[in-house]
């Protein structure tokens, strides 16, 4: 018997040492450095409602990056069919995605055919009709490429974020994917959630094209875009009222020089104005490119465009070699960091969208765990001085198993690297008014058992037994309802979900396995004749 | 000490009929009650839409922050003291003119207010897709644990018993979301969580009776089922009061201590807690024996 008790009681200490163990670095930061060396480093996870934080479910259009391919491939075939003095006519991308265009004669067709086989491998031709010698065709990226594309999209997309995140300082960030189209991004502590979402959502597409000086801004507004042109708009500030103005220009639609050739994005401070701007350096490609470009442009205007929006048109003084540019603007200071963040870590290669957003600032934050911290004690406290009205001192057995398994279950968390959500402290409360109930189940069958007159020892034996299956029975039904929360919840609900069931399965062990060393210890040595139940 | 003394023996199965009785109307009412507001008051959770939390550092009307969204339109605004001198903003749409509702929010209170007089505390937003499948998932993720309920106790126990289960587990569910739609509180996540809770907690409370109708059938098997059924219900009701008084002890702890976030949640959970207690004694075991009656007049019928 003593033996038994023994080896049990020893197994409950070490479970109750390992808990402590996990738990200590979560209670305190100030712990002697000998300790610091022995015991894990890591603290309970407290989830993005506990710390703060900022909780994103952005949605890639990835459809959007196949159009933006199919648009580069067709003005790309229009170049080449140029200039290899193929014949064709109206070569377009419509909406639903198809190159169309027209062959007038067999001799461009017969070209096109050898044209479309070498070059553009990756295209199917989706209809073809022949109407007196003239064909007209629509060309369609074939469906197992348009899948790589949009995988690529979102995995392009991941990276990017990923980049954008880490510039901006965040530490521990979360990101990743979920599903076939969605980035789910996750930032502690983000202090300033509207530029968080600005520098993660951007786009960032920067692009230069030329203003069209030839037509009207005023007669394109009025309906008449001419061909190869397009209207977007910028902003500037009215010297005399300080409003900002929307400015209508019309561009060239071509785009000469991309984001993609930016080898670096720095802020710096204009001498001049102690402005921020942000200086772009061009990779070598890119350079010599900027370099053709101003060459052949000078006098002329050339916009940046950023995301469609132009930042500025300045004209071309002079040739510009050795590939350096800036955008100007009238920016704060944090817009030109982002901005140059944004650039350095590259455009999304296609737009995204925020589904869901939850943010919890650092003080609601605090207030929760404090808050839950009250609601633990005192319910605990209520529970604990009810158990020992109600039960005696069989009720401060119960109310010793409740503390340890409280102490277990924390330790678990921080052991197994679960996150603590505010429905888990609920979880938690929870916990402790259903882990005396196993106690509750016992101690009414030992009273029942004492009643038909056995000896505390029977009834002991008697109720433990009695009440094992029951208490089996029910804390498996609602393990059940926590596993399906589980499958169901998001975030906080899940972090509910598991707190639940991990105090479930703990509680039945403190309830019944180390109230019953207890009971056993005190029925061996002293031989008692009677309970206080 | 002792709430319930030992030799009690009140006639729960008698009371049977009243008992359903007035089960069925508290559902009537329930569901007449979500009917007549025009279904749930679904939160942003499911209806999409952003809910933007802030405190202020001096009392600011309700007047004065309607004000300052003048300039960026937002009309169809509900706001809503939440605390001191904080106020919940809530508003069905998610962006306008491709930007965010609550970055506009945030920008029309600094243009007007001055960026230290508030503190963004929380904002939630979610989009009319995931709202969408928010709600599909939420309901299967009841239903589906109804059936794993049922199966497990058709399972541990006999098909009977699974039915009363089940059907108890419907009651306690419609009543609370009835309770809910009553005081027109907000249909959200947390609150489909509490319902999963009570769920369990509910099946948790009905099964350690059944476990003593299982024990006592076994004893003595001359017994009469219904016999049966209201001696399991008089010994385990100790246990069952005893139970439902601590959880409700602790509930009222996080309803009162809690803090706003979850205080809907506590609420459902302190409803369910006393509809589930009600449940197991007077719903789920007196359907284990209308269900026999109803499958032995059949069987009867058949010979």
């Amino acid at each position: 018997m003593l033996k038994s008790i023994k080896l049990r009681a020893l197994l409950a200490l070490i479970v109750c040492l390992a808990g402590l163990f996990f738990l200590i670095p979560s209670l305190t930061s100030d712990l002697p450095d000998v300790w610091k060396k022995y015991l894990p480093a890591d603290k309970i996870r407290l989830g993005l409602d506990l710390q703060g934080g900022m909780h994103l479910v952005l949605e890639v259009r990835a459809d959007k990056a196949v159009e933006t391919t199919t648009e580069r491939i067709a003005n790309d075939m229009r170049e080449t069919l140029m200039d290899k003095k193929i014949r064709f006519r109206n070569i377009e991308r419509t909406t639903a995605n198809l190159i169309v265009l027209e062959l007038p004669d067999s001799a461009s067709r017969t070209a096109f055919e050898k044209l479309l086989k070498d070059n553009y491998p990756e295209l199917d031709i989706v209809s073809s009709q022949i109407t007196e010698g003239r064909e007209s065709l629509s060309l369609k990226i074939k469906d197992k490429r348009a899948a790589d594309i949009k995988k690529m999209a979102v995995e392009q997309s991941l990276e990017t974020i990923r980049n954008r995140v880490d510039q901006f300082g965040i530490t521990e960030p979360e990101i990743i994917t979920q599903g076939d189209d969605r980035i789910i991004v996750q930032l502690p502590g983000v202090k300033d959630a509207a530029r968080a979402k600005n520098l993660i959502g951007k786009t960032a597409l920067l692009e230069f094209k030329l203003v069209d000086e030839e037509n009207s801004v005023d007669g394109a507004l009025r309906g008449i875009v001419p061909d190869g042109a397009m209207i977007a708009y910028g902003t500037t500030i009215e010297r005399d009222t300080g409003r900002r103005v929307r400015v209508p220009y019309l561009l060239k639609s071509k785009t000469l020089l991309a984001g993609g050739s930016l080898e670096n994005a720095q802020v710096k401070i204009s001498d001049r104005f102690g402005e921020p701007y942000v200086a772009l350096k061009f990779n070598a490609q890119g350079a010599k490119d900027f370099d053709r470009i101003t060459a052949e442009n000078v006098k002329k205007r050339l916009a940046i465009v950023l995301d469609g929006v132009v930042h500025s048109a300045p004209v071309i003084q002079e040739r510009i070699s050795g590939g350096d540019a800036q955008i100007t603007g009238s920016f704060a200071m944090e817009e030109a960091k982002d901005l140059a963040i944004v650039l350095r870590a590259g455009a999304l290669p296609a737009p995204v969208n925020i589904l869901e957003e939850r943010t919890v600032g650092p003080s609601l934050g605090q207030d929760s765990i404090d808050q839950g911290i009250r609601s633990v004690f005192l319910g605990g406290l209520l529970v604990a001085l009810f158990m020992m009205i109600y039960y005696k001192l069989s009720g401060m057995v119960a109310n010793i198993a409740f503390i340890l398994n409280l102490i277990i279950i924390l330790g678990t968390l921080a052991a197994f690297k679960a996150t603590l959500t505010l429905p888990g402290i609920a979880a938690l409360v929870l916990i402790i008014g259903m882990a005396v109930d196993a106690n509750v189940l016992i101690y009414e069958r030992v009273r029942e058992e004492l009643r038909l007159g056995k000896t505390p020892r029977a009834a002991i034996d008697a109720g433990y037994a009695k009440a094992f299956v029951t208490i089996l029975d029910s804390n498996l039904t609602t393990l059940i309802a926590a596993l399906f929360l589980f499958g169901f919840g998001t975030g906080p609900i899940k972090g509910f979900a598991v707190t639940l069931s991990i105090g479930i399965i703990i509680s039945m062990f403190t309830a019944i396995f180390v109230t019953r060393i207890i009971f056993d210890f005190f029925i061996w040595k002293r031989k008692i004749q009677s309970i206080s139940i | 000490m002792e709430f319930i003394k030992p030799g009690i023996n009140f006639d729960f199965v008698g009371k049977m009929k009243l008992a359903f009785g007035i089960s069925i109307a508290a559902m009537v009412i329930s569901i007449a009650s979500v009917i007549w507001h025009g279904g749930l008051n679904y939160g942003i959770d499911f209806a999409g839409g952003t809910l933007v939390q802030l405190k202020f550092q001096k009392a600011t009307s309700t007047e004065q922050i309607r004000n300052a969204f003048k300039p960026i339109g937002l009309q169809s605004v509900v706001i809503q003291p939440y605390g001191d001198n904080e106020v919940v903003v809530r508003i069905g749409d998610v962006a306008a003119g491709g930007k965010d509702i609550s970055s506009m929010i945030d920008e029309s209170l600094k243009a007007a207010l001055g960026a230290g007089a508030y503190e963004v505390r929380r904002v939630e937003m979610v989009g009319p897709k995931v709202g969408k499948d928010l709600t599909q998932k939420a309901m299967l993720a009841i239903v589906f644990s109804w059936i794993g309920m049922l199966i497990y106790i058709a399972w541990r126990f006999e098909f009977r018993y699974a039915v009363g289960g089940i059907l108890a587990l419907v009651h306690d569910t419609v009543i609370t979301i009835g309770a809910m739609s009553l005081l027109n509180k907000e249909f959200d996540l947390t609150i489909v969580a509490a319902l999963l809770t009570i769920i369990g907690y509910s099946i948790n409370d009905t099964i350690v009776v059944f476990d003593r109708i299982r024990e006592n059938a076994r004893k003595n098997i001359k017994q009469p089922l219904g016999q049966v059924i209201n001696d399991s219900i008089n010994q385990t009701l100790s246990r069952t009061i005893l139970m439902s008084f601590t959880v409700f002890l602790v509930l009222l702890a996080l309803f009162f201590f809690g803090g706003a976030v979850i205080h809907d949640f506590s609420f459902a959970l302190l409803v369910g807690v006393v509809v589930g207690t009600y449940s197991s004694i007077f719903v789920a075991s007196p359907i284990v024996l209308v269900w026999e009656k109803l499958r032995s007049s059949k069987s009867k019928g058949k010979k």
